[in-house]
């Protein structure tokens, strides 16, 4: 099963509220998937800064000294803010490499959740009312999120293994589904120097788009290629820093409903999920269709293509 | 008229009241407020009461029914009058995925749009379609009427048995073993009730027939064990 929701505003007098719409809707998709719950943010733009968000499963010892610690190793101002087992590192635009070197360097434990100059992601194993309060995302304000509540099937229940997936700079996975070529693609994109962590089947997903996007792909074209390289159940909801979009695999097995009105467009699993929004009574609510990419963004027009 | 609302009571004993409605109550009229998406609303009932869901359903609304009428006044998710074995389920609003999907009898009734897999393994519904269905609908259909007022994605009707496909639009592309087939009187008299029942704005004159082949290998006598 799983559950993904996902939103994104267009009304800006609803950011303040993101975060708290956000998981409302994901704990209601918790029976979808007990496992692992994450969200993902897109907020706070700092100028001439980015973001890297790390998290230890001992954060009092490993967090303790760090912004030092990668100031050094890296010769860049880095600033640390702990949530739990998380930590948001503020680093200047253009250092994100360097510091993920020195992280590297300073403790090797350490886990990258995400990277960009607006996305931070907060995962962890267990419930979406737990990750929500240990993390206080309903406290957070943002222009788009996107969320997951997981059902293991192809890896272990651990925090790597949950979703959200960073696959880029700003850029994030979540998935409902599974896929039965991971093995063969994962060996392929090693190959092609793309790092894989985990034996996780969404991780491949989220790989092969960063992958192709490296390659001079768009997000659009590298979602509508992924219908044909990646066999197996999906429906995918992306985030980028100005957008996110949306797509189902041609059998499109993998539920999902959508609902969109003058304030926002929302995705969930199940209508469900959406029941909570503001003005749904109202909004344009529809199933998306297979082999078709949808696409969001504050920078332009509303994207729908449907894969030759 | 009784009313349900589940802000106040679960499901289950949502479900268990309409449950204990004998054949002869005289509690016919039901309403359920609130249903938010929720699951199995409204199955399994068995009684020939008239239940009307006040919103949007999730999965399996009134699934397995016999004799009830059930009205869903929005949208409703996968699986909805699964299995149903007589009885009729209008939704004013669009069905998700395997609408209706192996039903025995009764009549479903979609406003809206249906999604992939309407009708999958019917076997002896009648679903009424007045918009578009999505792709594998009618798959190994075996008996029954599916009637589509719209237009029907990919594969329609693949591998199917004497379920009788009726469709005014276009079709995407024919499933395996299906074909178009001519549309004898006995078929616009079938459409003709179908599309009066189900309150249609369409003529039987405008819609194809399409049908199974009977060329594939279950229906060959020598693959017989």
């Amino acid at each position: 099963m799983c559950g993904i929701v996902g939103l994104f505003l267009k009304d800006k007098s609803l950011e303040p509220q993101l975060g708290a719409l956000l998981a409302g809707m994901l704990v209601t998709m918790t029976d979808r998937g007990p496992d692992s719950a994450g969200i993902a943010i897109y907020s706070n733009e700092t100028k001439d800064q980015s973001k890297i968000v790390v998290q230890s499963d001992t954060p009092e010892a490993d967090f303790d000294g760090l912004e030092a610690a990668l100031g050094n190793a890296s010769g860049v101002t880095v600033k640390m803010a702990v949530s739990s087992t998380h930590a948001v590192l503020s680093v200047p635009n253009g250092s994100i490499d360097a510091v993920r070197t020195a992280i590297a360097a300073v403790n090797p434990a350490l886990r990258i959740m995400s990277r960009g100059d607006t996305l931070e992601i907060y995962k962890e194993v267990g419930l979406p009312k737990d990750v929500a309060s240990r993390f206080a995302i309903g406290t957070m304000s943002g222009s788009h999120g996107i969320g997951h509540t997981r059902m293991a099937t192809e890896s272990a229940v651990t925090t790597m293994g949950a979703h959200p997936f960073n696959t880029g700079n700003d850029q994030c996975l979540v998935h409902n589904g599974s896929l039965s070529n991971h093995n063969s693609l994962r060996r392929k994109l090693r190959r092609e120097g793309i790092h894989i962590e985990t034996e996780n089947d969404t991780e491949v997903g989220a790989a092969y788009l960063t992958w192709q996007m490296q390659n001079g792909a768009t997000l659009g074209e590298a979602l509508e290629s992924s219908l044909t390289d990646l066999d197996g159940f999906f429906t995918f909801v992306v985030g980028t820093k100005d957008g996110f979009g949306v797509v189902r695999d041609p059998i499109a097995c993998k539920p999902a409903v959508m609902a969109e009105t003058d304030q926002y467009v929302a995705f969930g699993s199940e209508y469900r999920a959406l029941v909570d929004l503001p003005g749904i009574e109202n909004a344009r609510v529809w199933e998306p269709e297979p082999a078709t990419v949808y696409f969001w963004s504050h920078a332009g027009q509303p994207i729908k293509e449907k894969a030759a | 008229m009784q009313t349900l609302d589940m802000a106040e009571i679960d499901l289950r004993e949502m479900n268990a009241t309409l449950h204990a409605q004998a054949e002869n109550t005289n509690q016919t009229a039901w309403e359920i407020e609130n249903p938010r998406g929720a699951h199995a609303i409204a199955c399994g009932l068995d009684a020939p009461i008239e239940v009307t869901v006040k919103g949007s359903t999730g999965y399996y609304c009134a699934g397995m029914n016999k004799q009830a009428t059930i009205n869903i006044k929005g949208s409703a998710g996968p699986g909805v009058a699964e299995n149903m074995m007589s009885g009729t389920v209008v939704i004013d609003g669009d069905a998700s995925q395997y609408a209706g999907a192996t039903g025995h009898g009764g009549l479903l009734v979609i406003k809206g749009n249906a999604s992939s897999r309407c009708g999958i393994s019917m076997k002896g519904i009648d679903i009424v379609v007045h918009g578009n269905i999505g792709h594998m609908s009618a798959f190994m259909a075996q008996s029954g009427n599916l009637v589509v007022c719209g237009d029907a994605g990919e594969a329609l009707g693949d591998s199917l048995y004497e379920a009788r496909l009726f469709v005014r639009g276009s079709v995407k592309s024919l499933g395996a073993d299906c074909v178009e087939k001519e549309m004898r009187p006995e078929h616009l008299e079938i459409l003709s009730d179908l599309l009066e029942r189900s309150g249609a704005d369409a003529r039987p004159e405008e819609f194809k027939r399409y049908g199974s082949a009977r060329e594939l290998y279950t229906f060959k006598i020598d693959n017989a064990y």
